[in-house]
Formats: C-alpha cells, structure tokens, sequence
C-alpha cells in the first residue's frame, strides 16, 4: 500500500485544494501519470505519481482543502487491501520543519546579578510616582539620581528644554548633603574627589555590582546578623574525599572538591534543621519546602551566585558536576537569570586564598550563609596528647530576625558532626 | 621614520606586497599605461608588467568578477576601482559573489581579495562622481569594510587586506591623496575590525573615519588650544566589523557624542554608531548623540552649493558646542 | 549544415602553444546538426553516458518528489530533458578543468563527479552535502570534483569563470574552465564584458549556452535580438558554433574539440547546445504558458529514451542490458536519497562558522533577539 500526499508544489503553499482528480478508483497509475489536479496558494499544478498501482481509494475529495504531507489517496496491487487498511495516520503529519533549535534564553544573562528575582523598579529613578509625570532627564542623570537617592521630581533641569543633566543632579545631590536630609541610602562622604583628584579615576560599574552593592548593603543594613564559628576536624573529610576521588576517577566520575562536600552537608543539616531554611520579608517569616544552594562565585565584574537546586536530594557528585559546570558558565556571562534565583541558603568559600576564617553578608531574601575558610593543618589536644590535624573554621551569619541563636547553633552542631563523620554526608 | 602622503603611502605598499607575494596582482581600469586617474599605481606597470598591473577594459562588473575568479584560486588581485560611484556597477560581484564564496559554499574557498576605492565630494564633480556609499558594502556580511585617515593607517590597514582571505573593500578619499603624516619605516599590518582612540579627551566624544576623522582631529585640537576643550576623538578604521567597544567606552566616559560622516544622514554610518551608543552607554549620555552629515541632495555642481551640502571643520565644531552647551559644559 | 559568420579558423586544429602564441585573429560560428555517427565512441563510453542520464534523469525525479514532501526547500530546478547536454559537456572534461554553471546544476554536479548522496545531501540542507548544508540547489561546490559553484544570479558566474581562467594564464596552467549559462544569460551585461574579456586576454574558457528555448516563460525570441546565440560570439571574434543538445555523443564532439582547443591555443569559445526542458522553469512552475505542441515536442525529444532506442537500435545495449542498467541507476538513487535523509542537520551553533575566512576583531555573533551591549 502507498499513500499519496498533498505535495508541496510552491515555496509559499501550507494547504492545497483538490480541484480535480484525474484517475478513478480503480485506475492503473503509472509513474508519472497526473493524477490530481492541486490549487496552491499560486497555480492550478498538476500533481503527478512518484509510484504505480491502482487507485484503491481517495481519502480527500474534490474541493477539499487539507495541509501538504496529508493522505489523499490510497494505492495497491488491485485487491483492495490498501482500501481496508486505510491511511497509516489520520492526522497530516507536519512537514519535517526546521527543529527550533536555540533555546529561549536569548536575552541578557549577565545582567541580573545576585540570585534574587527583583529587578530594580523603574519609579527608582527618583521620580515620584504619585504625579505621573516623568520629569525630563538624560539617561546618564536618572543613573546618578538613582545612585545618589536624588529624587528627579525636586530638581529644575538647565539643559535644552528643561532637561536634567549630570551638572543639576550633582549640584541636587550637594545640597541634600549640606542640609543632612535623612536619604535614604547613605552616599559616600568623598563623592566629589572624583572630578578634582586625578590620582582617582572612576571605574564605570558592571551590572552586576551595581545589583550586588543595592542587594548587600540592604541585606547588611536591614538585616541584624550575628555569627556562629566552629572549628571542624576535616582529617577524616580530607582523606575521605581523596578516597572519594580514587574511586570515581576509577570509574570515570567527576572529581569533588572540598567545597561540594560541605555544600551537601549544608544541605543534609539544613533538611534536618528546616528552621534555617527560612526567609524574611515584609514582617513575615516564610519556610522553604525545598532546600536550593547558592554557591558564590568571584567574577571580575562581580559576585554571582549559581543556584544547586535541591542539593540535599543531589548526590555529591551531581552537586560536583553541576556546580563546576554553572561557575564555568557564570565566568563566561552565560548563566541564565532563573539559575540565579531562588537559592534558599548560600556557601561562601575564600579557603583557595588562604583566608582562615571569614564572615559573609546574608544574600538576601536567605537567613543565612555558611563562610568556609582553609583547610589547615593545626596542633590539638586529644586525649591529653598533642596531635596534628586537619582544622577547618567555618562562619555561619544568620538573619536574627528569622533564625535564633540556638536553632544556628543546633545546625551548626549537626554541620560540624557531619564533616567530622564524612561517610554521612553520602549516606 | 618618513612624512609622505597618504597617495605615496598607497603606492609603496601595493609595490611591497608585490615584491613579496607573486600572487598579488593589480588589475583596474587606466592603472597601467595611465598610471592610475589619481596616480597611486604610476610606476608599477614598468616596473612589474602587464601581466601583473592589467589594465581593463571599462567594464567593472567584468573585471571586477574576474578577480573573484582568480582570488578563488588563490590569486591575490588587488583591484582598484577609478571610484566608489563606479562600483555600482559591479555590485552583483561583490555584493552577491565576493562576499558569499566563502559563506554559501560552507567555507570551502574564499575570495581573498581588495577592492581599492575612493570615495569623497568636495571637487565640483558633480552628483554622480562625489557620492560616500561606502554604507552598502558596510552592510554586507562577508565582505570587511575598511577607511584610513592617515599614511601610516594607509599603509597598515592595506597590508592587512591584502593578507587577508577575505574580500575587503578598502576606502580611500579624495581628499586625503595629498594629506601628509609620519608613516614609520616598518609598518605592521592593523588588525582589520578594531577603531582606535587617536586623541584622548574627555569632555566630548567625535567619531569619524576616512577624511571626517582627520576634520575631527584638527577640530579637537583647535578646541583644545582655544576653548580648553577636551575632546576624545575616535578612528573607526574598520566599517565592518564596527567596534562598538571603543565608541561605547569613550562615551561612557564623556557622556555625550558628536558623529562625523561624509554620507547622507539617513540610514548612514553614523545612524548605527548612534544606535550603538544607545545599546551600550544609554545610561551613560548626557544628552542627544548628534551627527554631523551631509545634506540629502544629489551633490550640486556649483562651489556654494556644494559647500554647503557638505559636512566640514565648521559644522562639527558647531555641534561640538551645541552639545556642550546642552550637557552644562563649565556652568 | 554548417553556418558560418566572418573569418575562419580552424578550431580544434591549435597546434600552437598556449603562452607567446599570438591570437589567430579568426572566428566563425557554425551550426552542427544531426545524429553524430556513434562509430568514434566505444560501446563502455556509450553505455556510461546512457548510465549517466539515466542517473541524472531518475535524480532529478526524485529531487521533484523530494520537493513536494518539503524535504527540498527553496528554489528547485531540474536538468530534465538536458540530460544528453549534461553529460556530452561533462565527458568532454578532464578532472582537473573547472567548471562553473548557473542554478540549474543537479545534473552537472553529478556528472563532474560528486557522489549523488551529496547532491541530494545539500537539496536536503544536510551538513553531508555539497556545500554543507549552506548552499542549497542553487550554490553547490565541490573543490576536489573541480566544480566551482553553482550560481543563482543570472550571468553571475560568467566574469568568475574568466577569473578563474586568468588565474591559469597566470600561473601558466594546463586547465580548461568550462562556464555554463542559459539562454536568456546572453542578453546580461555580465555575458558580454565576460566575452570580450576572455577574448580580449586570450583566456582558456569555454562558454555553453544551454538553449532549452525558454527562460522562464520567456521564449528566446522574444528576448534576444539575434535568437541565434552562438553568432553573438562573432562580436568578440570569438569562435561559436551551435550543436543538438539532445545528442550526447554530438555535444561531447563539439564540446572536446573546444574545450582541447582551448588548452592548446588558450583561446575562448562559445558553444550553444540546443535542448527541451521537459517541465517547468522550477518544480512549482506549472508552465501553462507552454503550448500543447511544445509541450508534446519536448517530451517527443525525450534524449534518455532516444538514447536507449538507439543504443538497442545499434546493438551497443539489448533490452536486458538497459533495463539492468536502470535498475542499477535506481538503486543508486535510492541510496542518495537514504543518505542524505540519514544526514544531520546543521547545527544552529555553527551558524557564524563560515561568515569570514580570516577570523576579525569585533565580528558579530548575534541572534535575532540578542541585545548589542
């Protein structure tokens, strides 16, 4: 049995219409015959068989509209055995089309830049929303405004037409100074020293430090931290990991870092100690089914934070794996803005520079991030003997208003005992 | 180092790269037995003969496809078209051949070639004969669009094209032919795709390239001699690739721009450095990006006429301070 | 039979060398007609150009069909009912010459050499054909096979084809380019400022005509002056001569002569093969603005069946042998078709790869919806 198809007969032609059939039901088709006659979008065509045998059926009738590639006809030996089986799909199957191949993320991902949805409002350039009038500024005014808390609506403009320029905002932002207006975000007290002082030169601001410094100093000045330090006996983790290491080198497994160790054991004590899970925002305390990592990553042009969703239902080489590949992406200005959201507790680890200890800025909406520090061999007292082991101090900062002392120091306690006992961080 | 003209400069690279490459060739209408209708190529064809400087017959689509030919076998034809009006006629070769071979035969052979050209009004030559097209070749993917100011750029950006494997149209200007400046005995090639800031500066931001860029230059140092103006002034050097980098970090750091450009306004050059500028620096301008261009008119014949339609020293330095003034320059 | 125009020369007697030997000075066009005696051509070489139409024939059905199932896209147009012309030209060539032809090039691709899969390949869009995927049915290219493209633009290939036979002058070369063109081509500026060029410089191309009587809808009459192409030679002093193009054995003839012709003096032709096209101008053309009588003419001109029926009618093929022959010629058909549907599809990450041959500084690289900064 062989179908005939609606052919495609123009560049521009989805559907044809049937204007005549030339052969019946029965008819002998040779290769070449016209069978049909096909109104395109363009032309009447005359459609002629690629294939012989006998007419056994016609699926669509003159008149009939129906999109290329759909069955219009049946052909067999004769025996009306086309006929009854019928056509292979009663849908047209589509034309092969193009694969749609890029994915949809073509827009900007090097622009959002902490992993936290908002974006910053249009009304933040200073214009008071209440009038709905837009005062006029040029770009590079509304930039300052928005830097220094001017609000554009109390400023006259001099340039053409009225408009606010650099100078007016400038002068603005002066005399909110002098009179010691409560702004509300706190300028710099040596903003000027740019224009005189040519040892200083200004380095125009990425996006992602722009974000970064509105999200981290709101998270400092509204959220009270405190801190948690604990010095963890990493011997056991170390030479765990090493082990770790052989065996999935072995079997050519990815190679984890301390820092996917401690990440998972994050996760682990965080689902045990769902307390620390939680968000603050608007006089509301709010507690994350799911446990999203953030893993900080230094850029050139900033931090960012890729997100290791679900880390505690991940193994540690998924966490491994998954991790080095988004901070290669995130190096490369690649990441998506939805791989930087949504993370419900951070690890921030400056061990590669040697640093002991640390204490992070809570990447807000979190109530919490855990400072790693350098692995480093120290002498310890056990069992009356002085011994050399492998010490890690590890910094948790935690929104008060969200986590209590206690519940930090229980989950501190549980991340401790887990690094100290690797095998049950992998259990 | 030597001060010669841009035109010398022009002639002792083409005879350079001859000497060093057997495969350059020279081919053009009046090149040889005329010795150029500008005379960058006088010299040559007895010096190298007429198998390696061919005159052609007055026939650009013709000659200008043979090249093609011949470069996709690995010649290196350095045509030079009498000038840019001209290369209307051998539009479907280039726009259509030379720029597709590489692309549309999925990289199996490329044209690597030069078209030489100049472009440029202001010599009562009337509509036909003063026209800045270069915009249509600039458009095109697959063909690279270089423009010199000076001798040195001359001579660094010829030796690139004619290294390259791609077709470049390189634009000369005629104005520029006897411009001087200081070439440096040893020239390496420029790296084709990338502008250069030819004077820092940092109150204004002017962008230009060919004969605009030098009027840019003279007109910021008048200003800064004058006015104590600090003006950054900007070389493209390359219409495609346009470097976007360049022009957006200048005028991230002065915050206002002023463009320079032989061709009409609408749909130029200078429309896509504007838009450029606003992808990259919007947050950054202090005030409308301004181009200087010429008047919408086929080019008149007579002296006022023309002068006025053209863009020149005096209307730069006017939207120079126009734009000062309105981003509340030294108040 | 032969028409001649102003002063002869013997073509295909050049006996004078290449380089330093000065032009002759003479040209004439003639028109050839007629069944060449197949007695010069072995029985093998007969049966291979039967093999090669028949090749080029059952491809070009099933490039239609390919079509109408949208795995072909674009434009489409077939060398149905060229096929003798196709392949007499292509006999005539060694594999080193160059060719150049216009759009309609399927059956040229073939006979210069390229398997059919990647033909079939580069009408599917696959990275296995011609021109990876790049080119479509218009643009193939094949280095090695010698065919330097494929054209799409009208007369867009013919100052390329002089180029290319400048670049063999240049560097003294025994290749021969052979530049393909329809015949509504001769009536382009780029037809004429080729001509006198490669006439002029004394230059080792052969330019074919392939007068099928209609460019698009347009009859040659209705277009051209002088509705006898291959006088227009005469204009350059070129030599032109007319032949059957439904007679491979004729248009291998002719075409050997010039092509050799060529490599010995360095000298230009012109030759103008007269042929039917079967259908219409592309696959979607429904050529209704062909008379019945034409119509019919084409398909009683049919060169692959009068090819067959002489071939048996000599004794040079029996029944059996043809038949097995096409069996043959289908099988291959089958397997091009296979392959290329088999064949992956470019990879949209390769979308920038053949933009510049030289990578450059600041090339741009983005998509529709990227934004600049």
């Amino acid at each position: 049995m062989t179908e005939i198809h609606m052919p495609r007969l123009s560049d521009t032609m989805e559907e044809g219409v049937i204007s005549a059939w030339r052969k019946r039901v029965g008819d002998q088709i040779n290769r070449g015959d016209v069978v049909a006659d096909i109104e395109t979008d363009k032309a009447v065509m005359e459609l002629e068989a690629y294939d012989e045998g006998v007419l056994e059926k016609i699926l669509v009738g003159e008149g009939e509209t129906v999109p290329i590639g759909t069955p219009i006809g049946l052909l067999g030996d004769g025996s009306g055995s086309a006929a009854e089986a019928g056509p292979s799909t009663s849908a047209a199957p589509a034309p092969e089309a193009e694969e749609s191949g890029q994915d949809d993320t073509s827009a900007s991902s090097e622009q959002s830049g902490m992993g936290t949805a908002t974006r910053p409002e249009p009304s933040r350039d200073g214009t008071s929303t209440g009038t709905g009038q837009r005062p006029k500024a040029s770009p590079l005014a509304r930039a300052i405004a928005r830097e220094k808390g001017v609000d554009l609506s109390t400023v006259t403009g001099t340039g053409p037409g009225g408009r606010i320029i650099r100078v007016d905002v400038e002068a603005a932002a002066e005399r909110n100074q002098g009179t010691a207006s409560p702004a509300p975000s706190a300028t710099p007290a040596a903003a000027p020293a740019q224009q005189e002082d040519p040892d200083v030169e200004e380095i125009p601001l990425s996006n992602i430090r722009r974000v970064t410094a509105k999200r981290l100093t709101e998270s400092k000045q509204q959220a009270p931290h405190f801190y948690l330090t604990s010095a963890v006996d990493v011997t056991d983790l170390v030479a765990f990991r090493a082990d770790l290491n052989e065996r999935l080198r072995a079997s050519g497994g990815p190679k984890v870092s301390v820092n996917d160790l401690v990440v998972k054991a994050c996760a682990t004590a965080l689902r045990a100690n769902p307390s620390v899970n939680v968000s603050y925002r608007d006089e509301k305390l709010f507690r994350h089914k799911r446990i999203h990592l953030g893993v900080a990553v230094a850029l050139d042009s900033g931090l960012v934070v890729p997100v290791v969703r679900d880390a505690d239902r991940k193994s540690v080489s998924e966490i491994a794996v998954e991790g080095k590949e988004k901070a290669e992406r995130a190096r490369e200005g690649k990441l998506k803005p939805d791989e930087m959201t949504g993370s419900t507790f951070s690890v921030s680890n400056l061990g590669m520079f040697g640093i002991e200890e640390f204490s992070a800025v809570i990447n807000p909406p979190e109530a919490a991030i855990l400072a790693v520090g350098a692995t480093r061999e120290e002498v310890q007292v056990r069992d009356g003997e002085f011994v050399a082991r492998k010490m890690l101090r590890i910094t948790l900062s935690a929104d008060h208003r969200a986590v209590d002392g206690a519940v930090g120091a229980v989950f501190m306690q549980q991340l401790t005992s887990l690094l100290e006992d690797p095998i049950r961080i992998i259990a | 180092m030597a001060v010669i003209t841009y035109r010398q400069a022009l002639h002792d690279t083409l005879r350079e790269e001859m000497l060093a490459d057997e495969n350059v060739f020279l081919i053009g209408e009046e090149i040889g037995v005329f010795e150029g209708s500008y005379k960058i190529t006088a010299g040559l064809l007895d010096e190298f003969g007429h198998k390696r400087v061919r005159d052609t017959p007055i026939a650009e689509e013709g000659f200008v496809g043979a090249a093609v030919g011949a470069a996709m076998l690995g010649l290196r034809p350095v045509v030079e078209l009498m000038t840019i009006n001209f290369s209307l006629l051998a539009l479907d070769q280039i726009v259509n051949h030379a720029a597709k071979i590489y692309g549309m035969f999925g990289g199996q052979c490329s044209a690597p070639m030069v078209l030489r050209t100049p472009g440029g009004g202001g010599q009562q030559l009337g509509a036909t004969h003063s026209q800045n097209i270069e915009l249509y070749y600039a458009f095109v993917p697959g063909l690279k669009v270089v423009a010199p100011s000076t001798p040195a750029d001359a001579k660094a950006l010829l030796k690139a094209a004619i290294a390259d494997n791609d077709p470049v149209l390189f634009l000369e200007n005629l104005a520029l032919y006897n411009t001087k400046g200081e070439v440096p005995d040893e020239v390496a090639p420029a790296e084709i795709g990338k502008a250069g800031v030819v004077r820092e500066g940092s109150d204004i931001t002017v962008i230009g390239y060919s004969r605009m860029a030098t009027v840019a230059t003279q007109v910021a140092d008048r200003l800064q001699q004058e006015e104590g103006i600090s003006a950054e002034v900007v070389d493209l050097r390359s219409l495609r690739p346009l470097d976007r980098e360049t022009i957006v970090e200048s005028v991230r750091k002065t915050g206002c721009a002023v463009i320079a450009e032989d061709d009409w306004l609408t749909y130029g050059v200078g429309a896509e450095i504007a838009a450029s500028i606003s992808d990259g620096a919007f947050d950054y301008l202090d005030a409308p990006v301004r181009r200087v261009a010429a008047a919408e008119v086929p080019l008149p014949y007579a002296k006022p006429l023309e002068r006025a339609a053209l863009p020149s020293a005096d209307s730069l330095t006017t939207a120079v301070h126009q734009t000062l003034e309105a981003v509340g320059h030294r108040r | 039979m032969a028409e001649t125009a102003t002063r002869t020369k013997p073509a295909g007697s050049g006996s004078k060398s290449r380089r330093g030997g000065s032009r002759s000075g003479g040209s004439r066009s003639q028109q050839r007609r007629g069944n060449t005696a197949l007695g010069s051509e072995s029985p093998e070489t007969l049966r291979e150009y039967f093999r090669q139409m028949t090749l080029i024939r059952r491809f070009e059905e099933r490039a239609a069909q390919g079509y109408t199932q949208a795995k072909v896209g674009g434009y489409c147009h077939l060398n149905l009912g060229e096929e003798a012309t196709v392949v007499g030209l292509m006999s005539s060539l060694r594999g080193s010459d160059y060719l150049f032809t216009n759009y309609r090039e399927h059956g040229y691709a073939i006979a210069k050499g390229i398997e059919p899969g990647r033909v079939m390949a580069e009408l599917y869009g696959r990275t296995t054909g011609t021109s990876k995927g790049l080119g479509g049915s218009m643009h193939m290219f094949d280095t090695q096979a010698g065919l330097l493209g494929g054209y799409g633009i009208v007369g867009g290939q013919l100052p390329l084809a002089t180029g290319a036979a400048l670049a063999i002058d240049y560097r003294g070369g025994d290749q021969v380019v052979m530049c393909q063109m329809g015949d509504g081509t001769t009536n382009i500026g780029a037809f004429h400022e080729s001509m006198n060029i490669a006439a002029l410089w004394n230059l080792p191309v052969v330019f074919v005509v392939v007068n099928n009587h209609l460019g698009m809808g347009t009859t040659v009459e209705m277009a051209s002056a002088e509705s006898e192409l291959y006088k227009r030679a005469v204009a350059y002093r070129m030599h032109g001569e007319r032949v059957d193009g439904n007679d491979v054995v004729a248009v291998n003839e002719a075409a050997t002569r010039l092509v050799e012709h060529a490599r010995g003096t360095g000298e230009p032709a012109m030759l103008e093969a007269v042929s039917h096209r079967m259908k219409g101008h592309s696959v979607v053309d429904p050529a209704k603005y062909r008379s019945s009588e034409d119509a019919e003419a084409a398909r009683a001109a049919d060169p692959v069946a009068a090819f067959r029926a002489r071939l048996i009618a000599e004794g040079v093929l029996d029944e059996d042998g043809a038949a097995e022959i096409e069996k043959a010629v289908q099988a291959d058909v089958d397997a091009a078709v296979a392959f290329a549907d088999d064949s992956p599809h470019p990879d949209p990450s390769t979308l920038f790869d053949y933009t510049y041959a030289t990578p450059v500084a600041n090339d741009s690289r983005r998509l529709p919806a990227d934004p600049v900064f």
